[in-house]
């Protein structure tokens, strides 16, 4: 038994594809109870694919699988008591109300709080009579986690939670699943906003095409960048001929060029600048823009792939 | 809480509360089928026989026959030039034309009933005028009772009708929509039984039949005194049957689809066979013989004729068995289809 390890999911080598497409491509995981771990990606990375074959919504094509001790196939009925799912594209039926709605998914399972409980828990009282289609994108997407809290879950999944939601919503999401996990149960969340991961995640897997190609704590991914600061500039009558020599400065890491900027990582920032600044005023390179920020998990995502996390 | 903490009856609720908040479908299962009985059953009300229209074309002796003619009562004539008097005739606005002369000749369309009657009314008239008496003394005694009516007709067609397109509409377009909104998905994740989320959708129709059958009912017996002369009891436990039969169906014909179009699309292919060859609106025996094999396998024609036959005839339930094991069967199929193809995703 997993479960008495502490450990809530665990699988290896999973494996889904549709048709010729790879959606999973051999993925190993393991979440720690108690945990809220986060998968990082892009779009079409194969996070929701992997998040519903641990729901057991989805059969893999190969691979181990344990969930809270128990295996997809035998003990579903017993699983689905203790899970809580919410799925990133379900719209809850517009014309109930949040207390019917949260009555019927009460209904569903042995035991768990009241709907009055959970209404109070995702701050929906106010709105226990109104219909789901007169609700705002935010309180819609609080009913969806309030649903997947009326089992009183051990583990919670949340599949892109706060796509599209506006900032004041997003931060109130937070906060729900932030007291979920303080009182002892387990996330496992996917995302592609970066300040999401490292906000609610303990322990943040990078996915892309289908396969784990980092695993830590955000602080530690960032970390193991080498370096924990960027910066960008920009110059006047860039020939790129600069990359070359930019290279050499105190304590530069690594280069990457994107729309017209250059982005340097580096450790120290302090020392850096001066040297940089010292090293364009020798070569008579004009400066037209500099700015610095703290690395994130962006920027380990496009020191790994290439790319970025959205498009936008 | 408490009172309704049973997961069927939960989803039960759930989809009568749907069902009522959605005012499009309360006009379409209640209000639409009372309008068409009442329209119809206006249009083709018993009438005292209407005159026959006829035309006398214009020419020697014309206003002379027009106006013996018009003596009869139950014959209207009028005197119109030869161009006239065709187009009437083939605009069906008189149902035949009189060229007189020495000998008179009726032009006429043969394949018309209206045609075929003026003719013979009209040469009756005819001959009468120019003298003939008829050797026996007939006398006539008029009977017009209830039951025997186009709108006693009507009015099981109707409910028959409507169990069939209630039950395919809606539970097909309620299951079409939950699936493309990912709700069947999200109750996928959740320990609900997949049987009672069906059963749900059947628990429902049962209640909504009971509605329908009294407001139609109702309607035909107050508005045009239609009894129901069998029991009521019985004509009950057919709805039941054919309400419960199309749940099936329609979860069937829902059970692959993905978008309410191709939903809409596999509905009408399969109700409007019945619409048309089960006998909602006219007798299915009007079709020609190497129809009716066909036509008694549809689900509607054996609804219809034990509703008529419980309805009209007053006939006992055990004489509409073998109709109710036929509804029965198309229910119990298409449901036990319906359950092994469902596409939860």
């Amino acid at each position: 038994m997993t479960e008495a390890n502490g450990i809530a999911v665990l699988c290896r080598g999973l494996k889904k594809r549709y048709g010729s497409v790879v959606a999973v491509d051999g993925l190993d995981l393991e979440v720690k109870t108690g945990e809220c771990f986060g998968l990082l990606g892009p779009n079409g990375a194969g996070k929701t694919t992997t998040v519903e074959i641990l729901e057991g919504l989805l059969e893999p094509d190969a691979g181990d699988l344990e969930v809270l001790g128990m295996r997809w196939g035998s003990d579903d009925r017993a699983l689905r008591q203790r899970l809580g799912v919410q799925l990133q594209e379900t719209e809850l039926a517009e014309k109930l109300s949040v207390e019917e709605t949260l009555q019927l998914f009460r209904s569903f399972y042995q035991q768990g709080p009241t709907p009055d409980e959970v209404m109070r828990i995702v701050g929906l009282e106010e709105k226990r009579k109104a219909w789901v289609s007169k609700l705002s994108s935010g309180q819609q997407q609080r009913l969806a986690i309030a649903c997947a809290l009326v089992c009183k879950p051990d583990l919670l999944f949340l599949d892109e939670p706060t796509t599209g939601l506006d900032p004041q919503s997003r931060r109130q999401l937070w906060d729900l699943v932030h007291d979920f996990k303080t009182k002892g149960g387990t996330v496992v969340l996917t995302t592609h906003y970066m300040e999401e991961a490292h906000r609610l995640c303990d322990r943040v897997a990078v996915v892309d095409h289908g396969r784990i190609i980092a695993l830590g704590t955000p602080s530690e991914l960032i970390a193991a960048l080498g370096a924990e600061h960027v910066v960008e500039i920009a110059v006047e009558n860039d020939d790129r001929a600069i990359d070359t020599w930019l290279r050499d400065v105190t304590g530069v890491q690594d280069i990457r060029r994107e729309r017209d900027g250059i982005f340097l990582t580096v450790s120290e920032v302090h020392r850096t600048i001066p040297a940089l600044m010292a090293t364009l005023q020798k070569r008579g390179v004009e400066l037209s823009n500099l700015t610095t920020h703290h690395a994130t998990l962006e920027d380990v995502f496009v020191s790994l792939t290439g790319r970025h996390l959205r498009d936008d | 809480m408490t009172n309704f903490s049973h997961p069927l009856l939960q989803l039960t609720r759930a989809r009568l509360l749907e069902f009522i908040r959605e005012p499009e479908a309360l006009f379409w299962v209640f209000v639409f089928p009372v309008l068409m009985a009442l329209g119809l059953g206006i249009a083709f009300r018993n009438r005292p026989a209407e005159s026959l229209a006829v035309a006398v074309q214009d020419g020697h002796g014309a206003v002379a026959l027009a106006a013996s003619l018009d003596s009869f009562p139950d014959i209207r004539a009028t005197v119109l030039d030869s161009d006239e008097a065709r187009n009437e005739l083939r605009t069906g606005k008189v149902a035949l034309v009189l060229i007189p002369g020495d000998s008179v000749t009726y032009v006429f369309d043969p394949t018309r009933t209206e045609s075929q009657l003026a003719r013979r009314a009209v040469d009756d008239a005819v001959q009468r005028s120019g003298g003939r008496t008829d050797p026996v003394q007939v006398g006539e005694q008029h009977l017009t009772e209830p039951g025997s009516r186009y709108i006693d007709f009507l009015i099981p067609g109707l409910l028959g009708l409507n169990l069939m397109g209630s039950g395919m509409w809606g539970i097909g377009f309620n299951i079409v929509q939950a699936r493309r909104k990912k709700l069947l998905k999200r109750l996928l994740a959740t320990p609900m039984r997949k049987s009672q989320y069906l059963l749900s959708y059947a628990l429902s129709r049962f209640v909504f039949m009971l509605l329908e059958v009294a407001a139609l009912v109702g309607f035909g017996w107050l508005v045009f005194d239609v009894r129901v002369h069998g029991s009521l009891v019985d004509l009950l436990v057919v709805s039941v049957v054919g309400a419960l039969a199309f749940t099936g169906m329609g979860m069937l014909t829902a059970s692959r689809a993905k978008t309410l179009e191709g939903v809409s699309g596999i509905m009408n292919l399969v109700m409007m066979p019945m619409w048309i060859f089960s006998g909602v609106f006219f007798s299915y025996s009007r079709f020609p013989e190497a129809f009716q094999p066909i036509i008694k396998l549809l689900p509607l024609t054996p609804l219809l004729d034990a509703l008529r036959s419980i309805m009209t005839d007053g006939a006992p339930l055990g004489a509409n068995l073998g109709q109710l094991l036929a509804i029965a069967a198309w229910g119990l199929l298409s449901f036990a289809i319906a359950l092994k193809i469902f596409r939860w995703n």
